[in-house]
């Protein structure tokens, strides 16, 4: 089990690998479809540095408003993939070190994490409320206009996790290497069913 | 009548609620099983986040994932069912309670400006289906909240029949190890096959909507049920993707007669956060509540 504090440096983010188990402190974003066609799109960027920080790939239910304060009531991963055709560019955008989400990324991003010193970890989907109780500020919120799901969220966690790298700095994605384990297997039990 | 129909909006919408808090027995009961026979590593850990998820949602009265989906009923309503004539309004009425007071995330966005209607209510949404049921006073609902993920991986295609069943397994096998890993499994697999596309696709809800565990009552597709499910299991996705011994909760097949020269074929999968729940109401509106033994209204 390995403990990291946001911000982190590339140093620290090249000594993961693929199948560790990671906690964060610090502050992080959320972050998905909308929120990377803003920034790689539009070439708009948020009010915070993202560089040396962290994306969740997220759309939680919040509680509260601009004026009482937030509260985190959900916040599980969403599927870090719809995110693939616009990551690379993202992270060479922002200089984000860590990419949080659910399942696994492809082949551009895997690239764009060796070149760049970034990991993608996932977190386990649909674990929203566990997720939620390590948030400890909700600090605020823009982009709200892209609505609840979609606006950039901005989170002070603590003990985040349990997370498991899926991309390490070297390019090594475990979701391409498991998806291709998968589909062998899933050939073969169909051949042993229907040889005949 | 006004009586009557709060009677039923407020149950229904005290439902909705409370099951997206809260999974099924029967679901909870299979997680339970599958976690305690899993022995990969990995999978070990997404295991003790759901479980952990649960409990904690349980604790604080929180939906158990931020998606909330959107909310779908699918109903065995009576032909003499009292509010037959105001139903649309009542389910719609009921889930915009729901929203507010779970409160579920506002999910229902109008395509193409993709604006957020923000009330979980809007064109189509929640989505109805009914079966009527003669010479009956009642109404059997099923409430389900269809989840963004576990909806990406569905499909539907019609062959020629001579597909036949290993047709339909390449199909159903192909659908999940393609993106099967971002419904967030171990998944319920719901498989329709038809005449077309769209009454296979109608089947393969219904099919992903089966109590667990259960078995489609002709023997011969019961059996394929059997086998699809080993198959689907010796993938090794496991709990979310991460590998693991086990991957689905169950198949369920329904069917209908098909045309001679064509096969409809569809699979709709549901995610382990599965929240679907029974509610049957009398013609008093009594209601009476199936799947989550833990409900009071």
């Amino acid at each position: 089990m390995i403990k990291l504090t946001l911000p982190v440096s590339e140093d620290v983010v090249r000594k993961l690998k693929t199948g560790d188990e990671v906690y964060l402190d610090g502050d992080l974003v959320t972050g998905r479809d909308r929120v990377h066609e803003r920034v790689v799109k539009d070439k708009t960027f948020p009010s915070v540095s993202l560089k040396d920080g962290a994306i969740f790939h997220a759309g939680p239910i919040v509680a509260g408003d601009g004026q009482t304060g937030y509260t985190t009531l959900a916040v599980g991963p969403t599927t870090s993939m719809r995110m693939e055709k616009l990551e690379a560019d993202f992270i060479r955008a922002t200089g984000v070190r860590i990419i949080i989400g659910k399942g696994g990324m492809g082949a551009a991003t895997a690239e764009a994490c060796k070149k760049y010193g970034a990991v993608h970890l996932m977190f386990a989907g649909g674990a929203a409320v566990l997720a939620a109780s390590e948030v400890v500020e909700t600090s605020g919120a823009e982009w709200t206009d892209l609505g609840m799901p979609e606006a950039m969220w901005h989170m002070r966690v603590r003990n985040f996790g349990p997370l498991i790298v899926t991309i390490d700095a070297d390019g090594d994605n475990m979701f391409e290497r498991n998806k291709k384990r998968f589909a062998e297997l899933k050939d073969a039990a169909l051949n042993k069913y229907f040889s005949e | 009548m006004d009586e009557k129909k709060e009677k039923f909006i407020g149950a229904l919408a005290a439902f909705t609620d409370y099951l997206s808090k809260h999974l099924p027995d029967d679901i909870l009961a299979r997680l339970k099983e599958m976690s305690d026979s899993e022995s990969v590593p990995h999978a070990k850990v997404m295991y003790s986040c759901m479980s952990e998820n649960l409990r904690l949602a349980d604790e604080t009265d929180r939906p158990v994932c931020q998606d909330t989906g959107l909310v779908q009923f699918f109903v065995k309503i009576g032909t003499r069912f009292p509010l037959i004539d105001c139903l649309d309004e009542c389910f719609r009425e009921a889930v915009y309670r729901a929203f507010k007071s779970a409160p579920l995330r506002p999910n229902a966005v109008e395509y193409p400006s993709e604006r957020n209607t923000l009330t979980d209510v809007g064109d189509g949404v929640p989505y109805t289906e009914f079966e009527l049921v003669p010479d009956s006073d009642s109404a059997d609902v099923t409430v389900y909240l269809a989840g963004g993920g576990a909806a990406l991986p569905g499909k539907a295609a019609v062959f020629p029949p001579g597909a036949g069943f290993e047709g339909v397994a390449r199909f159903v096998a192909d659908a999940m190890v393609e993106k099967g890993v971002n419904a967030c499994p171990p998944l319920v697999v719901g498989v329709g096959i038809a005449g077309c596309m769209a009454t296979a696709a109608k089947l393969a809800k219904r099919a992903a909507l089966r109590e667990i565990p259960s078995s489609n009552p002709r023997s011969e597709i019961a059996e394929q049920e059997r086998v699809l499910k080993k198959i689907l299991d010796e993938t090794a996705i496991g709990p979310q993707g991460a590998g693991g011994s086990a991957s689905v909760m169950a198949v369920n097949i329904e069917c209908a007669c098909h045309h001679p020269s064509s096969l409809g074929v569809a699979v709709q999968f549901g995610c382990w956060a599965h929240r679907r729940g029974r509610i049957i109401f009398d013609g008093d509106l009594n209601a009476e509540v199936k799947s989550h033994g833990g409900f009071r209204i």
